[in-house]
């Protein structure tokens, strides 16, 4: 029983996902209102900055890359992309100066995952974002 | 409880592809996140006495 192999469609051009991909990059659901696709745009940037937000609120740390031994390099190089991948947020935070130091305690260490999850939901709004610029899904 | 509702939230808008699928799913992953949070509090519970 021979399966037959489903032909893979070419991507279309760059000039047609690319601005969408970087949009939603720099403004959490930003690609989902460039692509029309506003009700999931709205949702999806509410839900990511009240995420980063509440970060901040809770005072946690942004990760520095560091290298060293590999589950440390891991860790903060990791977690330095899960912030970097807010986009506008990270960067306005940094640029305003938000400098808060790792310290031990139960409410930084959720701020500190929260900043890391918020980057990490709007990697996979980056890739619906993708996946609906190149007409995998509506 | 927030970390729940982003999370869901999002997994719902971007997993499902009718509006009344995303919104049983987002539900969904806010239910099995409260269950997994008053199941491991009880493990953790039973397990440290």
């Amino acid at each position: 029983m021979a399966k037959e192999k489903e032909k893979k469609q070419p991507l279309p051009p760059v000039a047609e996902w690319a601005p969408a991909l970087a949009l939603s990059w720099l403004v959490p659901g930003g690609g989902h209102l460039l692509l029309k696709k506003t009700g999931r745009g709205l949702l999806l940037m509410a839900a990511i900055t009240s995420m980063f937000v509440c970060g901040l609120m809770m005072r946690g740390a942004m990760f520095q890359p560091e290298s060293g031994d590999l589950l440390t390099t891991l860790i903060n190089t990791g977690g330095f992309i899960g912030d970097v991948a807010s986009g506008i947020l990270y960067l306005l935070s940094q640029w305003l100066g938000y400098n808060q130091v790792d310290m031990p305690g139960a409410v930084h260490d959720y701020g500190t995952k929260f900043l890391v999850t918020a980057g990490l939901l709007n990697i996979l709004a980056m890739v619906d974002a993708f996946d609906i610029a190149v007409r995998r899904k509506d | 409880m927030l970390f729940s509702l982003f999370t869901s939230v999002v997994l719902g808008v971007v997993t499902k592809r009718t509006d009344r699928d995303r919104l049983h799913y987002g539900i969904y992953t806010f239910v099995c996140f409260f269950v997994a949070l008053f199941g491991l509090g009880w493990l953790m519970y039973f397990g440290h006495g």
